[in-house]
């Protein structure tokens, strides 16, 4: 399962990269993996307020329908609409084109809740 | 195959008139009339009955083949019970007869049967009462999760959120939703049942009520069921029961003892009657005290002298949920299943479900993963974790199956357990039948790990092989015509 160095990981899955207080946020290879061919995502509104690990979208495959938590609070301000045609990008590219959303995070304080990628992997290995 | 449609020849007919030897009717205003006539097949008698014949040939069903459909109760349907639903006195009763002045007399029979129905359903739940209204399992839920939501109302409660588990029902968070509450998802211990220091931490005055099947869905008897029930009362929250998994305790323990407040039951599971094509089932829902005075109206009551009647007056009720009382022909099978077991046959269908599932588990154990390596109830979860590295998912197992002449067991469910196979043999099965279903696990496994290319192609023996499942979900278009 590939997983990034530089980013960040959630135990549901979820990874975030921070740029100058923007986070962009997304599903993990081992989240797209398990959940098979995803067949449509709910995206949050633009301007909606988000608190860390509560809900940021909802994504539905052939398997089940899953949340996808934010990893950090924030505010939403720029949300990937290519995936709505193309929710087969979260599987196809999780990392750079399934990107979900775009967050604005008010610290980077929270991020000591997360885990680095070398803690993330450890983590994986633990679920098998 | 060909649609009907496909089949259609312009002007044939199943029918012939004869000539019409009486005046013709004035033409009805225009505004009344459709511009077009509406598009239906023309076809013999003889086409349609090759057509729904073939159909029927190809459906896939309890009456043909074995179906350990986890989580579904896919038991078999006794017939004597379609006899009884069929008889002229009950299938041709016209629903507004109790409604109309005096009208209650000329149903006296049927309405006695929702009557003892409820009583019957009572006292296997131990709830106070019951309503038979609800279409469906999920319909049940949200019937009482509505009930929930009108007793913090009429209490002043101030109440925002539902618990439900990781390994819920999908429903059980969606009717909490419409009902206009927030889920809260608690996880489960390795044991596969809820971890008791997330809801402590979860459990605040805003928590409504938490919505648990137990056994749970990973088919574990939830050992703190009553440590819950006494978490949960304490911020005046409501125990729901998900009757999904009611075959597994019938007539062994009674939800309403066990410190719920309110529960559905899935006639079309626990009470056999037909799933057939998603319906049409029935859910009823059973109440105990405090939540009575919200059931929907109408309830059938007993007069002094022992006749009965529809009684709307219940100012707190929720209203209707459904039209009249539910499917009525669906109660009538459940109530003549359940007469014609009686206490003790109640007891059987719990015992021997239990001990398939027991069987099964015990006999595929070491073939597959088994995450919950315990004594389970009516239903058991393997994993096909060691057959996905190599490259045999548990959706290929699933599609093995297909071409052995059994329908797959449940796959992916709950969601708690990866490459998940649920798998619920009911008491209706043989050895015979369970054994010959256990060896061709076996034999998937085998082939699994010799020649797991060979999967893709399962199954073989279908109309249809994979459908493109991503297609079906995204551009999803059910009409012939567009």
């Amino acid at each position: 399962m590939e997983v990034i160095d530089h980013l960040f990981y959630t135990k549901e899955h979820e990874w975030v990269s921070i740029d100058d207080g923007v986070a962009t946020v997304g599903i993990t290879e081992y989240a797209q993996d398990a959940m098979g061919d995803i067949t449509f995502i709910e995206l949050p509104n633009v301007d909606m307020e988000v608190e860390q690990f509560e809900q940021l979208a909802s994504v539905e495959s052939v398997k089940a329908a899953n949340d996808v938590y934010s990893p950090l609070s924030g505010k939403v301000i720029e949300v990937n609409s290519e995936l709505v045609d193309c929710p087969e990008l979260l599987n196809k590219s999780c990392y750079e084109l399934g990107w979900i959303a775009k967050v604005k995070i008010a610290s980077e304080e929270e991020t000591s809740k997360l885990m680095g990628a070398e803690e993330y992997r450890t983590y994986l290995e633990s679920l098998e | 195959m060909d649609l009907i449609f496909e089949k259609s020849i312009e002007g044939r007919r199943g029918y012939s008139l004869p000539e019409s030897d009486v005046p013709s009717a004035k033409p009805l205003a225009a505004k009344y009339v459709r511009p077009q006539s509406p598009t239906l097949p023309e076809v013999g008698e003889l086409d349609v009955v090759r057509h729904f014949m073939a159909l029927s040939r190809r459906n896939f069903s309890v009456d043909g083949n074995f179906y350990p459909l986890g989580s579904c109760t896919m038991k078999y349907n006794p017939r004597f019970t379609e006899v009884l639903a069929a008889m002229s006195g009950l299938a041709d009763l016209h629903p507004l007869l109790p409604q109309l002045a005096s009208g209650d007399r000329l149903v006296q029979g049927a309405l006695a049967i929702l009557y003892e129905m409820e009583q019957l359903l009572c006292e296997i739940t131990g709830f106070s009462a019951f309503t038979l209204q609800p279409l469906a399992g999920a319909h049940g839920e949200l019937t009482g999760a509505m009930m929930i939501a009108a007793y913090h109302k009429a209490k002043k409660n101030r109440k925002k959120y539902i618990i439900a588990p990781d390994s819920a029902h999908g429903t059980n968070p969606a009717s909490a939703a419409i009902a206009g509450f927030q889920t809260i998802t608690i996880p489960s211990t390795e044991e596969g049942v809820m971890d008791l220091a997330a809801l402590e931490r979860a459990l605040t005055d805003e928590v409504a009520g938490i919505m648990l099947t137990c056994p749970d869905t990973a088919g574990i008897f939830n050992r703190d069921i009553d440590k819950i029930a006494q978490m949960v009362h304490k911020v005046d929250g409501l125990m729901y029961y998900d009757g999904a998994n009611l075959n597994a305790v019938l007539g062994r323990c009674r939800p309403g003892d066990l410190g719920f407040d309110v529960m559905h039951i899935n006639l079309h599971k626990t009470f056999s009657t037909p799933h057939g094509g998603g319906g049409p089932g029935a859910g009823p829902v059973g109440v105990g005290p405090k939540l009575m005075p919200y059931l929907p109206v109408s309830r059938v009551v007993r007069r002094d002298d022992g006749t009965f009647r529809l009684n709307y007056d219940y100012p707190e009720s929720i209203g209707y949920v459904a039209s009249f009382y539910g499917n009525f022909a669906v109660i009538v099978r459940a109530y003549a299943y359940i007469l014609l077991l009686g206490k003790e046959g109640l007891k059987q269908v719990s015992d021997h479900a239990v001990l398939n599932a027991n069987y099964v588990m015990a006999r595929l154990k070491g073939v597959f993963d088994l995450p919950f390596d315990r004594t389970c109830m009516h239903e058991c979860v393997f994993s096909a974790c060691a057959q996905s590295k190599n490259g045999v998912h548990a959706i290929d197992l699933a599609k093995y199956l297909i071409d052995q002449g059994i329908h797959p067991m449940t796959v992916y469910f709950p969601l708690i357990v990866r490459e998940a196979m649920m798998i619920e043999p009911t008491e209706t099965e043989s050895k015979q039948t369970i054994d010959r279903f256990i060896q061709c696990m076996m034999d998937a496994a085998d082939l699994a790990a010799r020649d797991p290319e060979a999967f893709h192609a399962f199954p073989k023996t279908m109309p249809i092989s994979r459908p493109d499942e991503v297609k079906a979900v995204k551009d999803l278009n059910v009409n012939f015509f567009d």
